[in-house]
């Protein structure tokens, strides 16, 4: 492992993508370096949720190449599966399993596709449960959960197998405010225990807070990237002036 | 932000107030009440049904030869006998239908080119089965492929058995399929971003969620298969039917058709029941997820 400690986990190289005729995603470079944290940020349409599919191969690309620790996952030759399950993702609507409990919503990839056995698995489950503070949900059934309980599973479900990089898609953008708190704070504890990240969404305290580099897009293509401080206080670019300048007078308190 | 709500002393350790006491007296009444008249207009209707049908012109014909007890009880052996290879006829229509159907309801719901044919075949195979007669597949199955001459003679219970099946997995098909394209597209797209490939994530999400959404349609189709297994009588197969058959022939009277009759409500009794409780348990459970 420390021989590779300088390669980037994520590398995301002249990505382009559209779909029919309309270009979403305009020539993306990206790197994510192990424990980083990416925020995406940019006004609805600009390709972000795009970007992240194309990362979990769950929309392929019209040109360009992604690299997972050094591998091209972009080669048709690849086995999608096997890459998606080195990736852990987190949507925005919670897509829990409604017909399997909450411990096996989060032991299902271990069990079968890691094929670790029922104890082990369940143990680790009980131990991510207890983590994200609903060790007594272990045998309820999501739609018993609180939105917020849901997508706190619906994280766990992502790292019980230890990605190599976690996407999060505006996972707390389907929440009722004074459940997004406790979401973004599993978030934080994530970053702090060292999981690679890259992330969308809407919550710019947040990204300030939590971001190790923020990523303006806009209309499928990068505009400005940088540390928060700079994104943030200092843009540079108009574009990313304008989008901030509107979203601090939609809601001030961001 | 402060939650509005202020929480409140659970119901049961709360003392009811005298308003809720008298609403709770009050619907004890109305409830009451209502169970009486039902009972009395219930007792009243079979009543007159009852005196309508002794004192009809031709009652004691009918009675003579519907309801004779003697006749019942002379019957009732071989036509139980008859009975117990209806329901293994039943059992093993069942499993094959609940195979079958799957590997249908899946043919039609893969995606690709490659799979066109799969699609297609399917397709068609459920088109025409869904249209033909059983009794016709029956005859055809029963009496047509025995005459290709492939096979040794085989019992016709056999045949019935793969006729039933051949409809049936139609039917199931069907529902299957209905309910796998009821199964929200996100699912499969958290199941695969798990890692799950394409037939696990149809075993393991996909599947059992769609099997749920259409239980009460599926069992519907078995309640509905319970009785058309008495169509194999047809084939000279000797069941609960063909047994009654045979008893009317030689007493010349038509009791033991009542007895197999009531024999076969018996039977389907249960899983009639069976699916009327689940469904209305699965409402519910809608209802008070729609109200969250
Ligand atoms: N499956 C699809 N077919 C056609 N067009 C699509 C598809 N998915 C996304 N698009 C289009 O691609 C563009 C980018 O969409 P995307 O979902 O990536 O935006 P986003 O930045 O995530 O927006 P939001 O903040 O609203 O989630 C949009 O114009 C959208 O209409
Ligand atoms: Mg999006």
């Amino acid at each position: 492992m420390s021989e590779h400690t300088s390669r980037p986990v994520l590398r995301v190289t002249g990505v382009h993508k559209k779909f029919g005729d309309t270009a979403v995603l305009k020539g993306i470079d990206i790197e994510v370096a192990r424990h980083e944290v990416v925020v995406l940020i940019g006004a609805s349409g600009s390709g972000k949720s795009t970007l992240l599919k194309t990362v979990n191969l769950l929309e392929g690309v019209d040109d360009g190449q992604i690299f997972l620790q050094g591998d091209d996952i972009t080669d048709p030759r690849v086995n999608a599966d096997r890459i998606r399950a080195r990736i852990g993702v987190v949507f925005q609507h919670y897509n829990l399993f409604p017909h399997l409990s909450v411990l096996k919503n989060i032991t299902l990839a271990s069990r079968n596709v890691f094929k670790i056995d029922k104890a082990t698995a369940e143990a680790r489950g009980r131990e991510l449960l207890r983590r994200i503070g609903l060790e007594e949900k272990a045998t309820e059934y999501p739609d018993r959960l609180s939105g917020g309980q849901q997508q706190r599973v619906a994280i766990a479900r992502a790292i019980a197998t230890e990605p190599e990089l976690l996407l999060l898609d505006e996972i707390t953008s389907a929440l009722d405010p004074q459940l997004v708190g406790e979401v973004l704070d599993l978030v934080g504890e994530l970053k702090q225990s060292g999981s690679t990240i890259m992330m969308a969404t809407h919550e710019m305290s947040f990204a300030r807070r939590v971001a190790d580099r923020v990523i303006f897009l806009s209309q499928g293509r990068i505009v400005e990237a940088g540390p928060p401080e700079q994104i943030f206080d200092d843009p540079q670019q108009p574009e990313t002036k304008t989008f901030l300048s509107r979203l601090r007078a939609a809601e001030p308190g961001a | 932000m402060t939650n509005a709500t202020q929480p409140e002393a659970t119901l049961d350790e709360r003392q009811p107030s005298q308003v809720e006491l008298d609403r709770r007296a009050f619907r004890r009444k109305q409830n009451a009440r209502s169970l009486l008249i039902s009972i009395a207009s219930t007792i009243i209707f079979a009543v007159l049904v009852w005196l309508l049908l002794i004192n009809s012109p031709g009652w004691s014909d009918v009675q003579r030869s519907f309801f004779d007890l003697d006749t019942a009880i002379s019957s009732f052996p071989q036509i139980i006998v008859g009975l117990w290879l209806n329901i293994q006829v039943l059992f093993f229509a069942a499993i094959l239908v609940g195979i079958f159907g799957s590997l249908l309801a899946i043919a039609r719901t893969l995606r690709g080119a490659v799979f066109a044919p799969f699609r297609l075949g399917a397709a068609i195979y459920t088109d025409f089965f869904r249209g033909i007669p059983l009794l016709l597949v029956l005859y055809l199955v029963g009496f047509g492929v025995p005459a290709l001459g492939f096979t040794e003679r085989l019992p016709m219970q056999f045949w019935g058995t793969i006729a039933l099946t051949l409809t049936y997995s139609s039917y199931v098909a069907e529902v299957l399929r209905a309910g796998i394209e009821a199964v929200h597209p996100s699912q499969r797209m958290a199941a695969r971003s798990l890692g799950l490939g394409y037939s696990k994530t149809l075993r393991l999400v996909v599947l059992p969620q769609a099997v749920r959404k259409v239980t009460p349609a599926l069992m519907n189709d078995f309640v509905s298969m319970q009785k058309d297994v008495g169509l194999i009588s047809v084939l000279g197969a000797v069941d609960a039917i063909r047994a009654a058959q045979i008893e009317v022939a030689s007493v010349y009277n038509f009791t033991p058709y009542v007895v197999a009759g009531i024999l076969f409500v018996l039977l389907s009794w249960p899983m009639i029941r069976l699916t009327d409780w689940y469904t209305a348990r699965a409402q519910r459970r809608e209802q008070m997820g729609g109200q969250v």
